[in-house]
C-alpha cells in the first residue's frame, strides 16, 4: 500500500495543511509519497522531501501548474495513479484540495470521502455530516480511496527530519480549457486563521466594520488570528476569507474567543472542536454559551477593553 | 444558451438534526425539508442570466425520492422553465448524481451547468467537480461572480487567501458560493405559475446509470459533547481562569 499526498503550496513553500494530510496518509498504513505539481516549485519540493515520514517526492514542474488549475493538476494525478500505483490519494480539505480531488475520483470511478477527521482502518474513516452535528463512520469498497483531510483532525507531521528521494516526472499537457486571470489576496500580518493557536472572532454584534478595531488590541496581545461569523461577513464588516463555519474555514485553536456571535449551527460547525471557547455576548440566552467553557454576559465594547487591560 | 441547475432536497438549514438511537443515521422523519441553500443561489444566478438575455432556457434537475418534485416546483417558482426528476429511493452518492446529470447533459446539450458548492446534509462538496470530470469540461468552483461573454465564462472564486479569477471555455461547470447572489423570495403568483410548468420524471435505469452506493455507512454517532461551561462575572476573573485553570494564555 502506498498513499499519495497532493501537496498544497505556493511554489515557494508548502502550506501547513499539507503536513496534517501527511499524518493522515501515514495512518492509512503504507508508504507516503508527495506530489508537488507547480511551476518553478523547487523550494516547495525541497520542503516536502524534509517532512518526516515521506518516502518519495514526485515533482511535476510546468508553467500551466503555476496556479493550481483543477483540470491540469487532476490529469497529473491520474497519470500517476495508473496501474493501481496508489491505494490512497489524499489532499487537504482546503479550497485547493476540494477543487481538485473529486475530479480525480470521478475519473477513477470511485467515491470520494470528504473531510475525514479520523482514520479507523485503511478502508474506514470518520467524517462529520450535517454541519458537524453527526459523525459518520464510512467504509469504502473502492480499490483506490480518494480522500480529503480536515486539518484540525490530525496533528501536523514534523516539517524536518525526513530524507525523501525526489523524482521528477513528465508534466501532462495543458488542458487549455481554463486559464488563470488574476488573484486578489487579502493582506494580513496576523497568523493564518486555520493555523492560529488563538482566534478572536467577531459577529453581527460588532455592529460595524469599524468596530472590529476594538478586537485588534486583544488579538495583538494574544498573537491571535481574527475571524468572523457569516453574519459579520455578509454585513460587509470584514472580508469573506475571515469566515469561520460550515461554509467558511474549520478551525480548532487552543483558545477561541467569540465576541458578539450568537452561535448559529453553521458557525459552531467551524469552531466547536476548539480546546477552550470563550463567549462574550450581552444576550445570556445566546446559543454560543452552550458550547463556551467561559462566558461573560456583557457589552463587548466594555468587556473587550477590560480584557486587554487585564492581559497587561 | 441552455443552463442546467441540479437542486437537492435537504433537511432545512435551521433544523438541528438528531442522531437515531440505533446509530443508523440521522432522524429526518417529520422534519422540515427545503432546497439546499447553495442550489437556490445557483438557480437565482441562472435566472438572472436569463433575465439579462444571456440564457434562453433554465432546466432544474433533482435526483431522489418522489418528494423532490416539491423542490423542483420551488425551483420553477424561482425561475426555471421546466424540471426533470430522476426518481429513485436509493440513497445517492455524489458520484451517482454526477453520472445521472451527465446522462441528462448528453441529452439536453447545455452550455453551462450551475450547481451549489455543497449540500448541507452530507457536506461532500464533490458533485460539480465530478460532473466536470465526467463531461471533460472545465470547472470554476466556489464562485462569487460570473460573467458570460464571447463564448467564455469569467468567474471569480473564493479561495482560502482571498479571491481568484478564472476564464473557462464553454461548455463549463460552475459551483456557487454564498456570496454569489441573494436568492429572491418566491411569490404566490410564481408558485401558481410553476404548477403549470412541465416536469418530466425519469429513472436511473432509463438513463442507463448504475447508482449502487460505493461507501457503506457503518454507523452514525453524535459528536462528543462539550462539558458545560461557566459564566464569569468580569474580565479579571476570565483572564485568571484562562491563565491558571485552562492554561491557554
Amino acid at each position: 500500500m502506498v498513499a499519495l499526498v497532493i501537496a498544497e503550496h505556493d511554489n515557494a513553500s508548502l502550506k501547513g495543511s499539507t503536513l496534517h494530510t501527511v499524518t493522515a496518509a501515514a495512518q492509512c498504513g503504507g508508504d507516503v509519497h508527495v506530489l508537488v505539481a507547480g511551476s518553478n516549485a523547487g523550494a516547495a519540493a525541497a520542503a516536502a522531501a524534509q517532512i518526516a515520514g515521506v518516502s518519495k517526492v514526485i515533482v511535476a514542474d510546468a508553467p500551466h501548474f503555476a496556479d493550481g488549475l483543477a483540470e491540469n493538476v487532476a490529469e497529473q494525478i491520474l497519470a500517476l495513479a495508473q496501474g493501481d500505483a496508489y491505494s490512497h490519494i489524499l489532499a487537504p480539505a482546503t479550497a485547493y484540495g476540494k477543487n481538485i480531488l473529486p475530479r480525480v475520483a470521478a475519473k477513477l470511478d470511485v467515491a470520494q470521502i470528504s473531510e475525514i477527521t479520523k482514520v479507523d482502518a485503511p478502508d474506514t474513516f470518520e467524517r462529520p455530516i450535517y454541519a458537524g452535528n453527526a459523525i459518520a463512520y464510512v467504509q469504502s469498497s473502492d480499490k483506490i480511496k480518494v480522500i480529503t483531510v480536515r486539518a484540525t483532525g490530525f496533528d501536523a507531521a514534523a516539517a524536518t527530519g525526513g530524507t525523501a528521494a525526489t523524482e521528477t516526472v513528465t508534466a501532462v499537457a495543458d488542458s487549455g480549457k481554463s486559464s488563470f486571470v488574476g488573484r486578489e489576496l487579502a493582506k494580513s500580518d496576523r497568523p493564518e486563521l486555520t493555523a492560529a493557536k488563538v482566534i478572536v472572532s467577531g459577529g453581527r454584534g460588532m455592529g460595524s466594520g469599524e468596530a472590529f478595531k476594538v478586537l485588534e488590541p486583544l488579538a495583538d496581545k494574544l498573537n491571535a488570528a481574527m475571524g468572523a461569523s457569516r453574519a459579520a461577513v455578509d454585513a460587509g464588516y470584514v472580508p469573506n476569507d475571515w469566515q469561520v463555519g460550515q461554509t467558511g474555514k474549520i478551525v480548532a485553536p487552543n483558545l477561541y474567543i467569540a465576541v458578539g456571535i450568537s452561535g448559529a449551527i453553521q458557525h459552531l460547525a467551524g469552531m466547536k472542536d476548539s480546546k477552550v471557547i470563550v463567549a462574550i455576548n450581552k444576550d445570556p440566552e445566546a446559543p454560543i454559551f452552550s458550547v463556551a467553557d467561559y462566558g461573560i454576559v456583557g457589552d463587548l465594547f466594555d468587556v473587550v477593553p477590560q480584557l486587554v487591560a487585564e492581559l497587561g | 444558451m441552455k443552463v442546467l441547475v441540479p437542486v437537492k432536497r435537504v433537511v432545512d438549514y435551521n433544523v438541528k438534526v438528531r442522531v437515531k438511537s440505533d446509530g443508523t443515521g440521522v432522524d429526518i422523519a417529520n422534519v422540515k425539508m427545503s432546497m439546499n441553500p447553495f442550489d437556490e443561489i445557483a438557480l437565482e444566478e441562472a435566472t438572472r442570466l436569463k433575465e439579462a438575455g444571456k440564457v434562453t432556457e433554465v432546466v432544474a434537475i433533482s435526483c431522489g425520492v418522489d418528494k423532490c418534485q416539491e423542490t423542483l416546483r420551488t425551483g420553477m417558482a424561482i425561475g426555471a422553465d421546466r424540471g426533470i426528476l430522476v426518481q429513485t429511493d436509493v440513497e445517492l452518492e455524489p458520484l451517482a448524481v454526477a453520472k445521472l446529470i451527465k446522462a441528462l447533459a448528453d441529452k439536453e446539450q447545455p452550455q453551462l451547468i450551475i450547481l451549489g458548492k455543497q449540500a448541507i446534509d452530507d457536506d461532500s462538496n464533490q458533485t460539480g467537480q465530478m460532473l466536470a470530470a465526467l463531461l471533460g469540461w472545465p470547472q470554476a468552483t466556489f464562485a462569487s461572480k460570473v460573467v458570460l461573454e464571447d463564448g467564455k465564462a469569467t468567474v471569480t472564486r473564493e479561495v482560502d487567501g482571498g479571491l481568484e479569477t478564472l476564464a473557462l471555455t464553454l461548455p463549463a461547470i460552475i459551483t456557487t458560493d454564498l456570496r454569489l447572489n441573494e436568492p429572491r423570495y418566491v411569490t404566490l403568483p410564481n408558485i401558481m405559475k410553476a404548477k403549470k410548468k412541465p416536469l418530466d420524471v425519469t429513472t436511473p435505469a432509463d438513463l442507463g446509470v448504475d447508482v449502487t452506493p460505493r461507501l457503506k455507512t457503518l454507523k452514525v454517532v453524535e459528536p462528543a459533547k462539550r462539558s458545560a461551561g461557566i459564566i464569569v462575572p468580569d474580565a479579571a476573573t476570565l483572564v485568571a481562569k484562562l491563565r491558571t485553570e485552562a492554561k491557554v494564555i
